[in-house]
């Protein structure tokens, strides 16, 4: 899974990470987890008009193997979460997530019993689009910006957590002092701080 | 001969062949009066309703329930109410028919062997407010949760949930599925099933 | 009690310890002969709710013997959002703007078919300007809806080409969405007494070339497709039902039409001025896949004629009634006389608002693209619903999947699925 593993820890690559920097950048390939209005938005993004595949992201492959660029578009029901984290969990790393639209960010126009507000609680999220839903444009700039943070980090780094996610104190995260909903902690440190370097 | 006939008069002629078992409810404002019966009457009536070929009701569009906790009204004594909305394809006229469930004993036979498509609307409703129907083939939760603790369009669920939407675990690298589908920790269910301990 | 009062918000983890959140275990209804012919083992299939060809969040299970399918089960629910709970804390005109992330694909219909219920609940009459608007831009969404389902079918058989031509007819349409109502998806147009604003002076000119346009495209689409030997293989003889079965199981729109039962709402209770506008029901025989797709080939035929009528028949004048009890007025206005601005305040303060009688309940129902869409709605004199039910085509028209593909094979479900148009925001709410 990326080419420092082939070297390890020994070797500073340098104009290597220069050209797998610039490879990986130019061919994200998205995993458009779309469950709702976002995700017609998102097919629009990528058909003739508006049309991603000249970024790079051409392969819609629908699974999480074969991805690294995780778009969540559309409202995240309680029934949906767990199979969130398990696609999420099956793409290897490096990975970005992209949260399109308001749902997907905050929980949208709906604050009610069944949907998670914000998937910022439980996965880390690089870029936020804004939008119920966000036009077509929102969305490529937002798979430019993740094309910056790609450039910004070193790829010799071993692939780390952030902070904000580093000590979870039970596999469900039941104790009372878990993080709430829309706190800081999930916004700043891991833009510059990609999982996978 | 397709005859369309209007609400008031399949509401008389209901209240000709079953009397005294159904109460109108009178609406104000510009709506139709609609029948409010009893739960032991359900099963009569709505036979009654589709076979009769004057009224010929052969399309249930839709089965659903209200909760009427915070409104009082003088011909709905009970809390629940089920509402199933009825058409007729051949003399194209529609009927509404109200039936009461109490709190303490939320049960109503279910229509499900009279028109097929109640089987859904069932669903809903149980999943919805807790209704048993006594009969349906299939009465399994529909949109929450198999073991989703309450029932959310009640008048007394809190709108925002008792924090079902927080309870899930953080990724982190390493994250197993075992942690986040909980009977995946001894076994994938794919793998139950296969090994023969699904029916 | 009332839960506008006090919201009780438990934080933590949910108050019975042992919630987990679990999924049903599936369960199979077998037809007779199939137990006595499955002999040995079978394997549970999950299509689950990521899938690229579940169109929304489903979740699919086929008991397979081989490639054939034995029995299915389904589960939903991964996209309900609680639409009916959020009704009984805003006011009637906020939750115009839910209706249209129901229904998604036709945001405008769901629009049109709410508003319709509020004002039969209320007894208003729009204007004939607001009618014949409504009556365009619903069949402009009926078009929207059925052009991308077609295409989305094809991107399922493996014709991609449909989908992005799909695609690009949408996006003209997302042209004169746009520049009527400010939004591409979500609309949010029509108001309790009218629309919310008049079309632009060139809105007629710009249906007009659209429709230019897209006459000789449905030409095209069907030039790809009828004839086309692979394409009408996979389509032909799967999911095959009678029009008896798809009317005892709840089904309306041009699913049951092409079983063929000639049911349209427009026809059999006429709305918004449909009466005056001549089209013709279309039905296919064979009730399967194919037939689904031929019929809303013709279905999307009939409505650019509908369109074609209801711009000839577009009269000047307002747009929303003079009732200033219901209707908001016009923003501008708001901002320049004390009138208006004190209406706009009564009509949106909770405790003010319209009144609507106490103790009424309508159901009110419209032809959306898949079908009837019914809204319930029962008040309580406040401006604020007291229970406001949807009665979602495509759940109805889910609920007899498992049967659709037993004994079919497994490329079969998916083109089964596909054809019954089933938009996830629409069946779980």
């Amino acid at each position: 899974m990326g080419i420092e593993r082939v070297f390890g820890d020994k070797v500073i690559t340098t104009s290597v990470q220069a050209i797998a920097t610039w490879a990986r950048k130019n061919a994200l390939w998205p995993m458009p987890f779309g469950t709702a209005c976002c995700a017609i938005e998102m097919m629009a993004t990528l058909s003739g008009r508006y049309d991603m595949a000249r970024f790079g992201s051409e392969v819609i492959r629908f699974s999480p193997r074969q991805s690294d660029l995780m778009i969540v578009s559309g409202r995240i029901s309680i029934k949906m979460m767990p199979v969130l984290l398990k696609i999420f969990e099956q793409m290897p790393e490096p990975k970005w997530v992209i949260s399109m639209g308001a749902c997907a960010s905050s929980g949208g126009v709906f604050d009610t019993y069944t949907l998670v507000q914000g998937v910022d609680q439980f996965l880390p999220v690089h870029v936020y689009i804004p939008g119920c839903p966000p036009r077509p444009e929102s969305l490529i700039d937002a798979v430019l910006k993740i094309q910056e943070i790609l450039e910004g980090g070193p790829l010799a780094r071993a692939p780390a957590t952030s902070s904000a996610f580093a000590e979870s104190p039970s596999p469900q995260g039941l104790s009372p002092d878990r993080p709430k909903a829309g706190c800081s902690q999930s916004i700043a440190p891991h833009a510059k701080d990609p999982l996978g370097g | 001969m397709p005859k369309t006939l209007s609400g008031d008069e399949i509401l008389q002629k209901l209240m000709a062949r079953f009397p005294d078992k159904v109460t109108p409810k009178k609406s104000p404002g510009s709506t139709p009066a609609h029948p409010v019966i009893d739960r032991e009457h359900v099963r009569p009536i709505l036979s009654f309703l589709k076979s009769e070929p004057e009224l010929a009701f052969n399309f249930l569009a839709d089965v659903t329930a209200v909760d009427y906790l915070q409104l009082e009204l003088p011909e709905i004594r009970e809390r629940f109410l089920v509402v199933y909305q009825l058409y007729s394809l051949e003399h194209n006229h529609r009927f509404q028919v109200m039936a009461r469930v109490p709190e303490g004993d939320p049960r109503l036979p279910s229509v499900c062997d009279i028109w097929a498509s109640a089987n859904c609307g069932e669903r809903e409703a149980h999943d919805m407010f807790g209704i048993e129907f006594e009969g349906n083939p299939d009465l399994r939760r529909l949109l929450m949760p198999e073991d989703y603790p309450g029932f959310p369009i009640r008048k007394d669920y809190p709108l925002r949930g008792r924090g079902e939407r927080d309870a899930f675990p953080q990724y982190r690298p390493g994250l197993g599925t075992g942690d986040i589908f909980p009977e995946d920790a001894t076994g994938s269910w794919s793998e139950k099933a296969n090994k023969g301990s699904l029916p | 009690m009332s839960p506008r009062q006090v919201e009780e918000i438990y934080r933590g983890h949910a108050e019975d310890p042992a919630y987990q959140g679990k999924h049903p275990e599936p369960r199979f209804f077998f037809s007779e002969e199939e137990e006595d012919e499955l002999g040995g083992k079978k394997m549970v299939l999950n299509m689950g709710p990521q899938h690229p060809a579940t169109h929304g969040t489903l979740r699919v299970l086929l008991a397979l013997d081989g490639e054939k399918i034995a029995a299915a089960d389904t589960e939903i629910g991964f996209l309900h959002t609680g639409f009916e709970k959020l009704a009984e804390h805003m006011s009637y005109h906020q939750w115009i703007t839910l209706t249209d992330r129901m229904n998604y694909m036709s945001a405008l219909n769901n629009n049109v078919g709410y508003a319709l219920a509020v004002e039969e609940l209320l007894g208003l009459v729009v204007p004939r300007r607001a009618q014949v608007l409504r009556v365009i831009l619903c069949e402009l969404s009926r078009i929207g809806d059925h052009v991308l389902c077609a295409g989305l079918q094809g991107m399922d058989m493996g014709a991609f080409s449909l989908m992005l031509w799909a695609f690009e007819r949408r996006e003209k349409l997302y042209d004169i969405m746009e520049a009527v109502t400010g939004a591409r998806l979500t609309t949010s147009y029509t108001r309790i007494g009218g629309l919310f604003r008049d079309v632009p002076p060139d809105f007629a000119e710009m249906v007009k070339a659209f429709l230019k346009n897209f006459v000789p495209f449905l030409g095209e689409m069907e030039e790809m497709t009828v004839g086309n030997r692979i394409f009408e293989d996979r389509l032909r003889g799967t999911g095959k039902i009678s029009g008896e079965d798809a009317m005892s199981w709840g089904w309306t729109g041009p699913i049951l039409r092409a079983s063929g039962v000639a049911y349209d709402v427009r026809k059999a209770r006429p709305y918004s001025g449909y009466e005056r506008y001549d089209f013709q029901v279309p039905t296919q025989t064979d009730g399967d896949s194919w037939a689904r797709f031929i019929q809303r080939i013709d279905e999307m035929r009939q409505s650019a004629g509908i369109i074609e009528q209801a711009l000839e028949d577009l009269p000047d004048g307002p747009v929303n009634i003079e009732n200033k009890k219901v209707v908001l007025p016009d923003k501008t206005e708001v901002f320049d006389n004390i009138e208006s601005l004190i209406h706009h305040f009564k009509l949106i303060m909770f405790g003010h608002g319209a009144a609507t009688p106490r103790g009424a309940d309508v159901y009110s129902a419209t032809e959306a693209p898949n079908g009837e869409l019914g809204f319930y709605i029962v008040s309580d004199g406040d401006m604020i619903p007291y229970r406001i039910r949807v009665r979602p085509p495509s759940l109805y028209n889910f609920a007899v999947f498992p049967r659709l593909v037993q004994g079919a094979m497994v490329s079969d479900a998916v083109a089964v699925l596909s054809s019954l148009n089933i938009i996830a925001g629409e069946l779980d709410r």
